[in-house]
């Protein structure tokens, strides 16, 4: 701990991680020939110079922090929640319902009320795995990647055989009520000489997927819960013997975990697509385990690590329109981020510490 | 909104004209990639075939996520491609919306379908029930066995047409036929999974099956290197599959998606949008392929009975029940 500052570890590691990734990504695009200072530039341009790139940005971002949380919840109970993809879909299946059968007045007032719809099927679909490793031991990885394919197939029965409007082949439910859309990015910030934000999905559920950062700060520092949570993730057998409830502390970070990966359906399902579509989770559940161990578990790494993953997924479309670099390799530089941020940590941080520690014994001679 | 309608209809008309003079078109394709062997790849051949005729040039681009429809469709859009062509139904709805802000603009869709058709939309449907009518006969009168199967890929209406069709066929040769039909899975990924599509093939296989459809996009190519394999006879679907396996795939059941692409891309921006076009076995939108990879395996009363059957569909004398009519398969539950 006391080999290198607080600082270095959470600034300097997924730094120099990220530009390892990015030297190797640029070699690969050298390698097929085309030009990466060029694609650089354009995922820049297309990402972050124009307000409408930002709002796809962000768009994304908000995904990847609802499901950064997910997971991040779950790790502090030490727990491998690799299930937010299914538990968002049944969340998604959750705003629908919502959206579609409730005749909400104001989309406030929808918002609130598909915020719990979301919040409630993600934690149920996160309860059963939940409860049968506090109860029977039943691996928790295990469980909630299978419960990723129940949840794809019961989304998959809903629209074909309930939801689907008569004669639309599209696996989808009919559009949701007006009075259930989300205002964009673009209809709270665009003025009439000032188009911002033109045509993109951003919506107020960022603004959810924010305060929810702050609610999982509180929670996890500033609440016996979360005291709790942190206590089991450190060692089980002295949160025990502190009179802490193994099985408590497992099925409650497991629902909150669970309802956080359900909020995520209100960005795509209620803020963008504005239906439910069968694809609306599209990985992000998986993507949130990253996002989550490059933001150390941390609510602001998370919200850093997403934006970071927002900005490869909007800099990706852009490379994709305008190049021809193929889209298999805009994964290979995606996955390049993840491996180097996730799986390689200490490859960048075991120099990292040497050198402070040199650093740090030159200065005492 | 009206303002912001107006402000984009100006930005496009602006961004039109200022592009006007070459106004390549573009091509969106559906999630499942350009490369799958089979309805994307027909578009890409579509689009390449009017590159290689008129010396034109397209942009294309394959989607990563859902989010990426409407961006690609705007940003092509705004940089004056014209017309955009999209293969997928997944798109449509979106497209319907988008294509409302660039009245400028021509948009295509294959397989989509929207209640109502805006003015610079044409939507290109295919009775793909008719053409997998005629490949259901073929593989009746090839079965010894008597029981043949169907792999699809995404349980998806649009698949169960698919599906539905060929047991009619099969049926019509055959009252007392077996139709074994599985669907690959309940994701996306099922469009792309020749493993599991494999698995599939083996496992109809050992229920005694001797000639499997495959209508699963990327999927099928497992299934038809596994029934090529074991000795029995495959069908392909969408492009002309014959050559994958000469002699092992007894035929195709051709949807000429590329067809669509070439000719849409070819009108240009004087194509007639604002409609519904459905192309079937008159407009030889669909229908069987018949090459000298397969001209073994089809033995002339086949051929006729299967030309019969078509010249009967096109009088309109044989109908040929579509699963969307009632949502239901009258000879086939999945």
């Amino acid at each position: 701990m006391n080999r290198m500052p607080a600082w270095a570890d959470a600034v300097l590691v997924p730094l120099f991680s990220i530009l390892l990734a990015a030297l190797i990504s640029a070699l690969v695009i050298l390698a097929i020939g085309e030009d990466p200072v060029e694609a650089f530039s354009l995922m820049v341009d297309g990402a972050l110079m124009r307000s409408s790139g930002w709002g796809y940005t962000l768009y994304y971002a908000t995904n990847f922090i609802f499901t950064g949380l997910c997971v991040a919840v779950a790790f502090h109970a030490r727990m491998f929640n690799i299930g937010g993809e299914g538990q968002a879909m049944i969340g998604g299946l959750g705003v629908a319902l919502a959206c579609l059968y409730i005749p909400w007045p104001h989309w406030t007032i929808a918002l609130i009320g598909a915020t719990f719809s979301a919040a409630l099927f993600g934690a149920a679909w996160a309860f059963i795995p939940a409860y049968l490793q506090a109860k029977r031991g039943s691996h928790i990885v295990i469980t909630t990647i299978m419960f990723n394919f129940i949840a794809s197939a019961v989304l998959n029965y809903m629209l074909v055989n309930v939801l689907r409007p008569p004669r639309a082949m599209d696996p989808a439910t009919g559009p949701f009520p007006e009075a259930t859309h989300l205002p964009t990015f673009q209809d709270m910030f665009a003025t009439a000489d000032n188009p911002l934000f033109r045509g993109s999905p951003a919506n107020v559920t960022f603004f959810i997927a924010v305060l929810a950062c702050i609610g999982f700060w509180f929670l996890i520092w500033r609440t016996r819960l979360g005291y709790e949570i942190r206590a089991f993730g450190h060692s089980e057998t002295a949160a025990k013997y502190a009179g802490i409830s193994p099985v408590r502390i497992i099925v409650v970070a497991m629902l909150i975990s669970g309802g956080l990966a359900g909020l995520m359906a209100l960005n795509t399902t209620m803020g963008e697509a504005e239906r439910l579509v069968m694809n609306a989770t599209e990985g992000a559940g998986f993507i949130g385990i990253a996002v989550a161990l490059m933001g150390r578990s941390h609510p602001l790494g998370v919200f850093l690590a997403a934006l970071l993953f927002g900005f490869l997924y909007q800099g990706g479309a852009e490379l994709a329109l305008w190049t021809s670099i193929p889209r298999e390799l805009i994964t290979v530089i995606q996955a390049l981020v993840i491996m180097f941020t996730g799986a390689l940590d200490n490859m960048v941080r075991m120099p990292l510490e040497k050198l402070f520690l040199l650093f740090g014994r030159g200065k005492r001679t | 909104m009206t303002f912001f309608a107006k402000t984009l209809g100006t930005v496009a008309a602006l961004a039109l004209s200022a592009g006007a003079a070459l106004a390549d078109p573009a091509l969106i394709y559906d999630l499942g990639g350009k490369f799958d062997k089979s309805f994307n790849e027909a578009a890409f051949n579509g689009a390449e075939k009017f590159v290689a005729d008129t010396g034109g040039s397209y942009r294309d681009i394959e989607i990563q996520s859902e989010a990426q429809r409407e961006q690609a469709l705007r940003r092509f859009a705004e940089n004056g491609f014209n017309p955009i062509v999209t293969t997928g139904f997944a798109i449509a709805s979106i497209m319907g919306e988008v294509a409302k802000d660039y009245p400028d603009t021509k948009f295509v869709n294959v397989d989509g379908w929207l209640p109502e058709v805006p003015e610079n939309v044409l939507l290109i449907n295919f009775q793909e029930h008719q053409g997998s009518y005629l490949v259901g006969m073929m593989a009746a009168m090839a079965s010894e066995s008597g029981k043949v199967g169907f792999i699809g890929g995404m349980d998806i209406p649009l698949i169960r047409h698919f599906g539905c069709g060929y047991a009619q066929g099969a049926k019509a040769v055959n009252p007392d036929i077996e139709i074994i039909a599985n669907m690959t899975g309940t994701t996306p990924t099922a469009w792309n999974d020749p493993v599991k599509g494999s698995e599939l093939a083996n496992a109809q296989i050992s229920q005694g099956a001797d000639v499997i459809y495959a209508a699963a996009g990327g999927t099928g190519v497992g299934v038809l290197q596994t029934a090529a394999d074991e000795g029995i006879l495959s069908i392909g679907v969408d492009s002309n599959q014959n050559h994958l396996h000469p002699g092992k795939v007894l035929t195709s059941m051709l949807k000429r998606v590329d067809v669509a692409v070439y000719e849409a891309m070819k009108a240009g921006e004087g194509l007639e949008t604002g409609k519904f076009m459905t192309l079937g076995l008159a407009e030889d939108g669909v229908g069987y392929a018949l090459d000298d990879n397969n001209a073994p395996l089809v033995s002339d009363d086949m051929k006729m009975a299967v030309d019969a059957a078509r010249q009967q569909i096109i009088d309109g004398g044989l109908n040929v029940v579509a699963y969307y009519d009632n949502d239901s398969c009258p000879v086939l539950d999945f």
